[in-house]
């Protein structure tokens, strides 16, 4: 049987305001087998964001234990968490978060700038990852000179470009129009598909989160439905 | 790490204008301090630079000054005759005796009057003193009431320059020659015939005797000779040595002024660079979130954000530096307190205090960058991604 490749163990994870506890998961587990994708959903607070943050090991567990991509992620000093992040985690944001000041292939080499990829190769790793998201021909523009789907999809290409274990998008469609946001997830699916990635997606969005295989709903901290 | 510097560099150009009040914040302080090092560099080119290495300067015992200074004509007579002094072509013994006296002057353009030195030598002089050349006209004539002048003061004082009749003592005097010496003091000075300027203040005495040694090392055998004959009762100082003490007290004065106000500048120029470097952390909150994210780690956001402010730094730098090359048009002048009399000299740029210069507007750019680049440094992740904002 293949290992999970995201094994949540009784995770619980709190933030402190002052003196007073607030807790976001509790007493949570999930196991994600590689190659899912899987839609997380719930109202605002109920911990989603929170369990993309704990797999990147960007948060840290009040208790219980997480593994990711072959990482006990809540055991790892910052430094190698940072080392792993790279290799093995890729980001979509909900805003992008593309650097105004890079052109598209420069914000979606920036993950390649951590590996010990040559130049040539790691031009040729951005323009394959912008092919895939239909913007080769969009390599030298600036993210003001792109629409909110295109800039997406850049983010997308960013994601993908390293080639990592698990993509992580948390509400990807959230700043986007109907049109767009239909085609950034037919997008996803498509990597899916294609390239056989773990996905774990936060979104508020039902039309969303039926491009995946399997939806979690979330409230107050724990498993609604599924 | 190209890409990273790049991203540093345009972000600098996006944030242009608070970039630019930045830059030039840092560069008017940076230029501050250029200025005073420059003063510091006139100063010394006018008054050290004075000196030749090889010349020597005789004045009385206790005497701190060549005007307070006192040597009989007997006494130049005998310094004269001493092994070790160079000789002209023509077998004189280079050693000048000369009178020092202070006139005063109207400044063209301006009220009050000044002193001035007036320097009674001998044509010689000009071989003893081989800075000084002759720019105008012709040197004066042995025993005549001819004088030549320094390009300070045919700019500052005597505008009309040859040809003008000058009151000196008890007689008139005829300017006919300008002279120039590459910024130094005596520029600030007017030559003439030294037994005529004697003879024009009823002195029996010259004020000092400048001679040159015939080697560099024969200092110590002409200040034996000197300190052996009682009849001397003179002091020996290289004359690079005496210029340099006169400058002291005025160099210290404008160097501790300057460097005081530098102090107070710089510490504004800190706090406003660390404030645009603070800003710019802010507004970049959620995309220095999404590198730490990506796998950059804190020494790399803090490497970025402190280029970043290095290089705001060095463009400051660079403006002062072209700010400074301006001023070398500048000539200021200033009272020199071991003569009493108006000195006149050029700000002068040199590599060392461009590099000083520069240095200094790197350091203060990095003081200023650093606090804000640790922030970000330290920031939570989660949270960063969480802010409002680019």
């Amino acid at each position: 049987m293949t290992p999970p490749v995201v094994e949540f163990q009784r995770v619980t994870k709190s933030y402190f305001r002052g003196e007073q506890e607030i807790p976001v998961l509790k007493d949570f587990s999930l196991s994600v087998p590689p190659g899912r994708f899987l839609a997380i959903m719930g109202p605002s607070g109920s911990g989603k964001t929170t369990i993309l943050n704990l797999v990147a090991g960007l948060d840290r567990p009040t208790q219980g234990t997480i593994r990711a991509a072959g990482l006990a992620v809540s055991q790892q000093g910052e430094s190698d968490l940072a080392r792993w992040r790279a290799r093995h985690i890729g980001f979509v944001f909900q805003f992008y978060n593309l650097i105004p000041v890079l052109t598209a292939s420069e914000n979606v080499e920036l993950p390649l700038l951590l590996s010990t990829l040559t130049r040539q190769e790691r031009v040729k790793h951005v323009q394959a990852a912008l092919g895939l998201v239909g913007l080769k021909d969009r390599i030298h523009h600036y993210p003001r000179q792109l629409s909110g789907g295109q800039e997406q999809r850049v983010g997308i290409a960013r994601a993908i470009v390293s080639d990592p274990t698990i993509l992580l998008a948390d509400e990807p469609t959230g700043n986007l129009d109907r049109t767009a946001a239909e085609s950034v997830m037919a997008l996803l699916s498509r990597l899916h598909r294609e390239l056989n990635k773990t996905i774990l997606m936060v979104t508020h969005d039902p039309r969303a989160a039926e491009y995946a295989q399997e939806t979690l709903h979330f409230d107050k901290g724990t498993v609604a439905s599924s | 790490m190209k890409l990273l510097l790049a991203y540093s560099l345009r972000n600098v150009w996006v944030r242009s204008s608070t970039a630019g009040l930045t830059i030039g914040g840092l560069a008017l302080v940076s230029l501050i301090l250029l200025a005073v090092l420059m003063l510091g560099n006139g100063l010394n080119r006018a008054l050290i630079e004075s000196g030749s290495p090889d010349n020597v300067l005789l004045l009385r015992k206790g005497a701190t000054t060549e005007i307070a200074s006192g040597i009989y004509r007997d006494q130049a007579h005998i310094v004269r005759t001493l092994a070790d002094i160079a000789h002209t072509s023509g077998g004189e013994p280079l050693a000048i005796p000369e009178l020092v006296v202070l006139i005063s002057l109207a400044k063209s353009g301006a009220e009050t009057p000044a002193n001035v030195v007036v320097r009674g030598t001998r044509p010689d002089a000009f071989r003893l003193r081989p800075q000084v050349r002759l720019r105008q006209g012709r040197t004066w004539q042995p025993g005549t009431t001819e004088i030549v002048i320094g390009t300070q003061i045919a700019t500052r004082f005597l505008r009309d320059g040859i040809g003008t009749h000058l009151r000196i003592g008890k007689r008139d005097w005829l300017v006919v020659g300008i002279t120039e010496s590459q910024g130094t003091a005596f520029e600030s000075e007017i030559w003439g015939d030294v037994d005529q300027l004697m003879s024009a203040y009823g002195r029996d005495s010259y004020s000092s005797l400048t001679l040159r040694l015939s080697s560099s090392s024969a200092f110590q055998s002409i200040d034996d000779a000197i300190a052996a004959d009682t009849r001397l009762l003179l002091q020996v100082k290289r004359e690079r040595d005496y210029y340099r003490e006169k400058s002291m007290t005025m160099a210290t004065f404008i160097r501790l002024l300057g460097f005081t106000f530098t102090f107070i500048f710089a510490v504004g120029a800190v706090l406003g660079g660390t404030m645009t470097m603070y800003g710019a952390v802010a507004s970049r909150t959620r995309e220095i979130g999404m590198l730490r994210a990506l796998g950059f780690r804190p020494r790399q956001i803090l490497s970025a954000l402190l280029f970043e402010s290095l290089m705001l730094g060095a463009l400051a730098g660079l403006l002062a530096i072209g700010g400074g090359m301006a001023l070398q048009f500048v000539t200021l002048s200033t009272m020199n307190f071991s003569t009493f009399s108006e000195l006149a000299f050029r700000l002068t740029l040199t590599p060392t205090s461009a590099l000083a210069t520069m240095g200094f507007a790197l350091g203060i750019s990095m003081v200023g960058g650093i606090p804000p680049a640790i922030r970000a440094a330290r920031l939570s992740v989660a949270a960063a991604l969480r802010a409002p904002g680019r």
